[in-house]
């Protein structure tokens, strides 16, 4: 059981051991999957969420999708925070460590 | 038997603009240690002589898969009484579904567990009947069941597998809701399904025995609100309450043959656990077509699609693409006919004399339990 999360840019997010981001060949999209949960995903998030491993911190996954989109840092910084956020009040996110 | 003559004309899966269902609910057997009044299984049980071999489940999970299935439930009655569990298991997370183990657990353990983790099992949910211990037992018809689901739910966690209590509350144990969240954040739990019974089958036969007052369902939803505010981000706390006292009907399995499949123990394919207490439906069988063809085909499931069915008050209602006339089961219990109002909506001529029934029940002393075994005969259907 961990306290509740506060996502900040030097936390490094990753999926709690019940949930799985997975992509379904045969409906080709990403989803998250959780007891009696399916997620449906926008293709921003399925950005981000492809760079949550458990190592990036969420300043990093920022940095990547700025550089990948040529998108201002600040802005992309505050959509990853927000969705991430929002994906662990849910309890689909947790803390690496 | 209106419905069966009409049947020819319906439309498919398909034709309604329905995709594949999202997850299948594997009932791999009836049969179960416990006795649980109000269990989900149809009174007719089935024997183990008639479930589907372990080929023939993985056959199904091919085929869910194929069809764009993201989950499958590995239920019951209670699914380790198979010893194919394991090669079960392995197949599903081979192929890619998020696998769930439904289970009362008193048939296992940690080695089993262990094994059962290591071939891919991604979830536990362990039922519990109560938080006190010998009432727990009673009610599950099982003595020494609840300690042993307490041991079974710290060798989950030991093996480092997510956990989910299942706890059915009802008048006879609605009063331990707070020990029920206590308990779950005692063992770990990363989730707590707090479900009020819902009256098919055997749950019907006692209900009775179940239903809480107007003024216990209360009591029991400000607690769950209060403890979803002060655990977000702790503990996921899903809460069902009964409908009977309800404004709106729960929009049943997201709607009749719209999401999911449920499988029995010999491969007959339902649109819900319960749907066998609709006398008239006949049900298409895995052994005898693909699973993708029953979902296109099958009638049992196009009989109540969409909305075409729907007589009034449901026909006119602007609710009746988000509740779907709620539950079909509860319709043919409760008023004999299927296609009728769900009397747990407001709006069903009946809900006023069948709830304030089931309110005036719910005042008197409960009754004995019917115990779910098999062969029990009962002297009055309801």
């Amino acid at each position: 059981m961990t306290d509740i999360l506060k996502i900040n840019e030097n936390i490094i997010p990753k999926f709690p051991k019940h949930v799985r981001f997975r992509f379904n060949k045969a409906r080709k999209e990403w989803v998250i999957l959780a007891p009696e949960r399916l997620v449906k995903l926008d293709p921003i998030a399925v950005e981000i969420l492809q760079l949550v491993n458990g190592e990036r911190a969420v300043r990093t996954i920022a940095n990547e999708l700025s550089k990948k989109f040529n998108a201002p840092e600040d802005t992309i910084l505050a959509d990853v925070k927000e969705m991430l956020q929002d994906l662990s009040d849910k309890g689909f996110i947790e803390e690496n460590g | 038997m209106d419905d069966v003559k009409k049947q020819t004309n319906l439309k498919k899966a398909s034709e309604h603009g329905i995709q594949a269902p999202l997850a299948l609910l594997a009932e791999l057997s009836h049969r179960c240690p416990l006795q649980c009044p109000y269990c989900s299984n149809p009174v007719q049980l089935e024997k183990k002589t008639g479930e589907l071999t372990t080929d023939e489940w993985k056959s199904v999970i091919d085929q869910a898969v194929e069809m764009g299935m993201h989950q499958i439930h590995l239920s019951g009655g209670e699914p380790t009484v198979r010893h194919d569990l394991e090669d079960i298991v392995e197949h599903c997370t081979n192929k890619g579904l998020y696998t769930n183990l439904i289970t009362s657990g008193v048939l296992l353990n940690p080695d089993r567990l262990k094994k059962l983790e290591k071939l891919g099992l991604e979830h536990v949910q362990l039922s519990f009947q109560d938080t006190d211990n010998d009432n727990a037992d009673r009610i599950g018809g099982f003595k020494g069941g609840h300690a042993k689901k307490l041991e079974v739910a710290k060798w989950v966690r030991e093996v480092e597998l997510p956990l989910t209590c299942n706890c059915v509350v009802h008048r006879q144990n609605i009063d331990n809701l707070e020990n029920f969240i206590q308990m779950a954040l005692d063992l770990d739990a990363e989730r707590v399904e707090i479900a009020q019974v819902q009256y098919y089958g055997w749950a019907l036969k006692n209900r009775a025995a179940f239903i809480p007052t107007p003024e216990q369902l209360d009591h029991a939803t400000e607690i769950v609100e209060k403890a979803r505010i002060d655990l977000k981000g702790k503990l996921v706390i899903d809460y069902v309450i009964p409908d009977y006292y309800a404004k709106h009907p729960k929009n049943c399995m997201g709607g009749w043959g719209r999401r999911f499949l449920n499988m029995n123990p010999k491969g007959d394919v339902l649109p819900c656990h319960a749907a066998e207490t609709i006398p008239h439906l006949k049900f298409d069988n895995v052994r005898e077509h693909s699973l993708k063809w029953i979902w296109e085909n099958s009638e049992a499931f196009n009989i109540y699609r969409g909305t075409d069915w729907m007589p009034e008050p449901c026909k006119s209602c602007d609710r009746k693409e988000i509740d779907w006339g709620g539950c079909r089961c509860q319709a043919m219990a409760l008023t004999g006919d299927a296609k009728n109002t769900d009397p747990a909506c407001s709006i069903s001529p009946l809900h006023s004399e069948i709830f304030s029934m089931a309110a005036e029940e719910a005042r008197r002393a409960p009754p004995e339990f019917i115990y779910r075994r098999y062969g029990v005969r009962f002297n009055s259907p309801i």
